[in-house]
């Protein structure tokens, strides 16, 4: 049963792999902790959940796959209208500020949804189902978990790329490391941070998209991957692209074996081992 | 040099706050049994409130995780009412609470001053978490998401059997709350005021230069951190008797971002800003959930107003408003920290 | 009373302390000149503990302090202030000098009444402030303070710290240039009335002939030169490196 444990390691930390790259990527380009990522997660899964829907039974199944994106847009949409009207006029005032704005748009956005999509749960699970299983050392695995872990490897290596290639990607990395210098070497900090921005609320949207076959979505369930999230964070370091990728693996792997070995604790496992992590160097795995 | 009036009893301030206590004390006639006890929960968010501000306005530290403390005070009253009835006093509550306040605190504070701003942020909001888990998951102890349910406590000699709780809390319990209330307004403003209280403040605005007068900047942060967990802890004890339950919802991280708009509401510049805004937020967010269901667009939308428009709170803007009216100048610049 | 022998800090090749020796006698004021890079914030920041050295040694007040703690050489009596303004600017300018006397008299942990009644330290505060001639902005913020008033205050804060030396970092930069000789009348006046020495990073040519009983001139890490203001002014390798006056400089040319 082992391999099946890790390789639902693997899954949950794909998946909290996606928050987290977009909440680190914000964090590292604008110096802002989101807490209002998980509601983009959120917004996510409802778009996704009720696209599929919508487009009923008899739709073939590329293009229910291709509703899934519709996640990742409307979040990314949301995403650029906090930009843009909440966190932007917050540019110059003191952090705290910052992080009280996102609060209040967690709040809002909670509500929001209730007033969108009501208060059930969405249940769309034919991206799912239709994968059907595949056997792993003899054991059945959904294929759909692996064709998630397939998809974030890709759209990692995706941002990897982007980030260390493309002359958007360097800029934005030469504003996480010194806003200052940046303005002064005529970078346009505003686009570019909205951009980030942007980019994060959409790959939580996809990680929100991509849940969803397999969970209801429901009111209130961005939080707790928003939690995880932090502790990603705080475990790699902030705005660590790599400290992302590890503190999701530590993070996944604690979630996956905790609840099989230590069912009652696994949460707080977690936070021991972050704290233990945190006790040796207090900035993160791979922080600044 | 200015003639220095701290001396003189007959201060204007002192007359307000001494004929504000004569209208509380009198309050019970005015207003409505309702009415009442939503202002007596008001008045331990204002204590709540008040230790939330001692590190957040005065040492500079946004938590996002006093639920954790809330919680310490409110399940510890919950937990001795259930395991140990023969202890169940005021006179033993109360100092309990404090001392499970106080070792929660001083443990999450020491792991949580280590860092500063985002990351401090960070780790006070996942403890909180950390608690919430706990809660949960040891539900045979702490009755999980049902709670537990608190009855009426004795106190100094007098027992309450058969007493109803509106009966209870509109009158013994009442004059406690406000007496506790106001000896922790006085405690609090000693240590404000108290050359420990500048310290905090100078680490607040120059983390920098007030180590380097010799200022260990770490461990005053504990310790504002340590007596800002007990008042919370306090606060969520008596906050529990009035409810007379406990759910673990108190140590999730929104109920602490509650705590946080409150302080922001009322002004975290002025000393008198928590204690306001706690009173008003515990009305305005009975009313908003009263009048609709999407009542957390309401607190989240005026959250927003308030920190683009009025940052300075309530306090702040009347206080920048008298000034105006008196001529006095104004600090320079957007939100004045200086509080008096 | 500050005794500094061969010391080295290199960062990488950057050889930025490089085998400094020194000495400061009680009472003394000692400028410290150089091009920008020439190490003087370095040897600086190593005297005042910020930074730790790779060989050599520091001794103040007979102890040896090469590798004490920041918060000790404090304790010790030695003070600092900034080329940039540090002040603490939310408090009033009383309060800016009061809680370093807090701090100094250890009032901080034990001090329970409010900070007011304590009258003592208070009337200390408003002596350091009218030595330093601002005690009519007592209860002013420091940002309504001019540029010149909030450079004295910044000194005046390493001041209340009681330090037998005081590390200033130009503390006329960024002061108009009428104001400059106003800000350090007052604080040499200061220094001079309590005996107290300092060793003063400064550009301004004019203030380091004013107001230094000795200088010192650096350059490359190494001190090249040392002396009396006029003797300095006069050094030919002083002028070509600092003004670029003269045939010859030290890479020999």
């Amino acid at each position: 049963m082992w391999p099946i444990y890790i390789l639902n390691g693997f899954y949950f930390s794909a998946l909290i792999f996606l928050i987290s790259l977009g909440l680190n990527i914000i964090l590292g380009v604008m110096g802002i902790l989101n807490l209002a990522h998980g509601s983009l997660y959120a917004i996510g899964a409802f778009m996704a959940a009720w696209a599929i829907i919508a487009l009923g039974k008899g739709t073939p199944i590329s293009l229910i796959y291709a509703s899934l994106i519709s996640g990742a847009i409307l979040a990314a949409l949301f995403g650029l209208f906090m930009e843009y009207f909440l966190i932007r006029p917050m540019y110059k005032r003191a952090l705290e500020y910052q992080l009280l704005i996102t609060f209040g748009t967690l709040l809002l956005l909670e509500d929001v949804i209730k007033m969108i999509w009501g208060g059930e749960a969405y249940y769309a699970s034919r991206p799912f189902d239709v994968l059907g299983k595949v056997h792993i050392l003899g054991n059945p695995y959904p294929a759909y978990f692996l064709l998630v872990m397939i998809v974030t490897l890709l759209i990692g290596l995706l941002v990897w790329v982007f980030m260390a290639k493309t002359k958007v990607g360097i800029m934005l990395r030469a504003i996480s490391l010194d806003r200052e210098m940046a303005t002064a070497l005529g970078l346009n900090i505003h686009k570019l941070s909205t951009f980030a921005f942007v980019l994060g609320a959409a790959l939580a949207g996809l990680a929100g998209a991509l849940i969803v076959p397999t969970t209801a979505a429901l009111l209130g369930f961005g939080m707790e991957p928003l939690i995880l999230a932090f502790i990603v964070v705080v475990v790699g370091g902030l705005g660590s692209l790599k400290g992302a990728l590890v503190g999701s693996l530590i993070v996944g792997q604690t979630r996956s074996i905790g609840i099989v070995v230590f069912p009652e604790i696994e949460l707080a496992l977690l936070f021991l081992i972050a704290a233990v992590i945190l006790v040796a160097k207090p900035e993160g795995l791979f922080g600044r | 040099m200015k003639v220095d009036l701290e001396r003189t009893i007959l201060r204007p301030k002192v007359i307000i706050y001494l004929a504000i206590i004569v209208v509380l004390l009198f309050l019970p006639r005015f207003l409505s049994t309702f009415n009442l006890i939503l202002f007596e929960y008001g008045l331990t968010f204002a204590i709540v409130a008040l230790g939330f501000n001692l590190l957040f306005g005065y040492t500079g530290l946004l938590s996002f995780g006093h639920g954790a403390y809330f919680t310490a005070g409110a399940y510890g009253v919950a937990m001795m009412a259930k395991y140990f009835p023969e202890l169940y006093s005021m006179e033993i509550l109360i100092p309990g609470a404090l001392f499970v306040s106080f070792i929660m605190s001083a443990i999450f504070g020491f792991l949580c001053v280590r860092h500063t701003k985002i990351f401090f942020a960070i780790l006070a909001l996942a403890l909180s978490m950390l608690v919430y888990a706990l809660v949960f998951k040891f539900y045979h102890i702490t009755g999980g998401s049902d709670g537990l349910y608190v009855k009426i406590p004795r106190m100094f000699g007098m027992t309450f059997e058969g007493v109803r709780r509106p009966q209870f809390l509109s009158g013994v319990y009442y004059y406690f709350l406000l007496s506790i209330f106001v000896l922790t307004c006085i405690t609090m403003k000693g240590i404000v005021n108290s050359p420990f209280g500048k310290a905090l403040q100078a680490v607040r605005d120059n983390e920098i230069r007030a180590e380097l007068i010799g200022i260990r900047v770490r461990r005053y942060r504990l310790y504002a951190f340590i007596l800002s967990g007990m008042f919370t802890g306090l606060g969520g004890a008596l906050w529990t008797f009035i409810n007379g339950q406990v759910t673990p919802d108190v140590s999730h991280w929104v109920f602490s971002g509650e705590i946080v708009y409150m302080t922001l509401l009322g002004g975290f510049a002025i000393f008198e800003g928590p204690i306001i805004g706690a009173i008003i937020f515990t009305f305005l967010k009975l009313y908003a959930m009263g009048s609709t269901e999407y009542w957390m667009f309401i607190i989240g939308a005026t959250l927003i107003i308030l920190v683009l428009l009025l940052p300075t709170g309530i306090a702040g803007g009347v206080k920048s408003l008298t000034d105006i009216i008196r001529g006095k100048r104004l600090f320079s610049g957007g939100a004045s920290h200086v509080n008096r | 009373m500050l005794t500094v022998d061969h010391l080295k800090k290199y960062f990488g090749d950057v050889k930025a302390v490089d085998d400094v020796s020194l000495e400061i006698k009680g009472g003394e004021i000692v400028s410290l000149v150089g091009s920008n890079g020439a190490g003087k914030t370095t040897l600086v920041n190593l005297i005042s503990g910020y930074l730790m050295p790779d060989s050599g040694r520091i001794v103040f007040d007979d102890s040896n302090i090469t590798y004490a703690s920041m918060y000790k050489r404090i304790k010790m009596g030695i003070g600092r202030s900034f080329q940039i303004m540090s002040l603490f600017d939310n408090a009033t300018v009383l309060d800016n000098v009061r809680i370093p006397l807090f701090s100094r008299y250890e009032m901080i942990r034990k001090g329970l009444l409010p900070a007011d009644r304590y009258t003592d330290i208070k009337n200390e505060a408003f002596d350091i402030l009218d030595l330093f001639s601002i005690s009519d902005k007592d209860y002013l913020s420091p940002k309504d303070l001019s540029e010149g008033d909030g450079k004295v205050l910044d000194v005046a804060i390493a001041f209340s710290l009681k330090s037998k030396l005081l590390l200033l970092d130009e503390p006329t930069s960024g002061v108009a240039t009428g104001d400059k000789f106003n800000v350090m009348d007052t604080i040499v006046s200061a220094l001079r009335n309590e005996n107290i020495s300092a060793i003063v990073i400064e550009h301004d040519m004019d203030i380091v002939a004013d107001y230094s009983d000795r200088v010192l001139a650096m350059h490359e890490g190494k001190i090249i030169a040392e002396g009396k203001p006029n003797e300095i002014m006069q050094d030919r390798n002083v002028r070509s490196i600092l003004f670029g006056i003269g045939e010859q400089n030290v890479s020999g040319n």
